[in-house]
């Protein structure tokens, strides 16, 4: 094996027969319906190991997802996706991969441009975007929701935000498939999709050097580090990288998963049309039963999780979606309740890397299920497509046929 | 009825804003988004159950609400 990223390392990812001690969140069966797995998984015990992705521990309780997220002393984010293979870090994106003390500072730069009050100015964009996407396929009755809705509204969202051509979203999309998915098995084509990706923002940098906007690449451009000098281009674009890799398909999944929900619960979607002041309280709901992104740590010092020993030289599966599962802390985990008042759920992280764009997430939400009930009262899954989602550290539909109208 | 008081832990508020969403009469958001409690965390008559809302779906467990 090397760490050459030219070399071409492709270990097999055989069919998983045994998920306790060989689990792969790659696998189909784990891609197609993850949640039988992780009951199996918390039934066993509190943290699981794979000799697969070089050795990996995924916590499976609510308790244990918590304990490594609080625990940064034992764990690193430096690396926060289990792949094949783990090559030397070179494109680090402050702060979702900076550890105490470098955290705090990295982070407090990008905090005030995603408060809701900053959300709110950019509503009234997000809604446009809902509706022009929807004038585009209502007068055919029926639209994949994954391809022509859901995956567009992130996108624009954050291109708008930037300053940067809406039109450009079709590239981020594609930088972000080569480097979340493809990225897992394919050194190749993560370095590929890293390189395009700082060599278009690098162009817009130096643009905004000359031409200062209040847009947000503008607004970085001006913060002040820790010392009070400016951010570096490096860490710059390190944060650019990450609001694209984290901020796109996160919301498109979380979006459709959220459809495909109401797409196959005509009694909740009835309701949330009835009562659309509900929709805040269903989407926290959503969030927790079918949060998309499961993020991971490098362990660093030998400790115990929920009483498991956990050894360095071993990546965590950090799996927030299976800790919103757990029953030991959400009553009837399994169902999906759009009015549950007590949601203390982590599909944004626990502790200090909380997600930094919730806010923006939870609106372009709210915004995009408010849109589409409004227009799109009525619809359900088409019996005639394929819903499919997507592969490993984030999970939601990728293709999501559906057909408008009452049922015939 | 005896009267609530609420209080953010600084020291664990990470700026997951539910209590500002589920009560916004309770809790202001500094500019990094993390939030404190309005004036010295008495909560008016009326809103006990918005402050108790808050309290349960804090994911950090950072609200105290206390009775005296």
């Amino acid at each position: 094996m090397s760490d050459s990223p030219s070399a071409s390392y492709l270990p097999e990812h055989p069919p998983v027969t045994d998920w306790v001690h060989d689990f792969d969140h790659t696998d189909p069966v784990w891609t197609d319906d993850p949640f039988p797995i992780w009951e199996t998984l918390r039934a066993a015990s509190p943290v699981v190991h794979t000799e697969r992705f070089l050795g990996c521990y995924m916590p499976t309780t609510y308790q244990a997802v918590k304990e490594i997220a609080y625990d940064t002393e034992h764990f690193s984010s430096r690396r926060v996706i289990v792949r094949d293979v783990r090559p030397e870090i070179s494109a680090r994106a402050p702060p979702i991969t900076s550890d105490p003390p470098e955290h705090k500072p990295a982070k407090q730069v990008l905090l005030p441009p995603f408060t809701p009050d900053a959300m709110k100015r950019l509503e009234p964009r997000v809604r446009a975007i809902c509706n022009e996407l929807i004038d585009e396929f209502i007068a055919d009755g029926q639209c994949d929701a994954a391809a022509r809705y859901t995956k567009h509204i992130p996108v624009r969202a954050i291109a708008h935000m930037l300053g940067i051509p809406e039109k450009d979203g079709d590239l981020f999309i594609k930088w972000i498939h080569q480097i979340l998915e493809l990225g897992i098995k394919d050194e190749n084509e993560m370095m590929s999709g890293v390189r395009e990706m700082t060599g278009y923002f690098m162009a817009h940098l130096e643009q905004r050097k000359l031409e200062p906007g209040d847009d947000l690449i503008s607004q970085l451009l001006r913060a002040k580090g820790p010392g009070g000098q400016p951010l570096t281009d490096e860490h710059v674009l390190g944060s650019l990288r990450l609001l694209l890799i984290a901020g796109i398909d996160t919301t498109w999944s979380a979006i459709g998963s959220s459809l495909w929900h109401l797409a196959r619960t005509p009694a909740d979607r009835e309701r949330l049309v009835a009562e659309p002041a509900l929709i805040p309280t269903a989407i926290e709901e959503f969030l927790r039963a079918y949060s998309p992104v499961t993020m991971a740590r490098e362990v660093m010092k030998e400790t115990t999780i929920s009483g498991c020993p956990v050894k360095p030289g071993n990546m965590v599966l950090l799996s927030f979606p299976a800790a919103n599962r757990d029953p030991a802390m959400f009553p009837d985990a399994d169902k999906v309740v759009i009015d549950r008042k007590e949601n203390r759920h982590a599909a944004f992280g626990l502790g200090i890397h909380r997600c930094v764009g919730s806010n923006l997430a939870r609106m372009e939400m709210q915004v995009a299920i408010e849109e589409w009930l409004k227009r799109i009262p009525d619809f359900r899954l088409d019996p005639a497509g394929k819903v499919t989602w997507s592969e490993g550290t984030v999970r939601g539909p990728r293709q999501l046929p559906v057909l408008f109208g009452k049922n015939a | 009825m005896s009267k609530l008081r609420i209080r953010v832990d600084q020291d664990k508020c990470q700026g997951h804003a539910r209590c500002k969403s589920l009560a916004p009469e309770l809790f202001e958001l500094d500019e990094y988004g993390n939030a404190h409690e309005v004036g010295d965390g008495t909560v008016p008559a009326g809103l006990e159950d918005k402050a108790w809302l808050a309290q349960t779906n804090c994911p950090e467990i950072a609200i105290e609400v206390t009775e005296e």
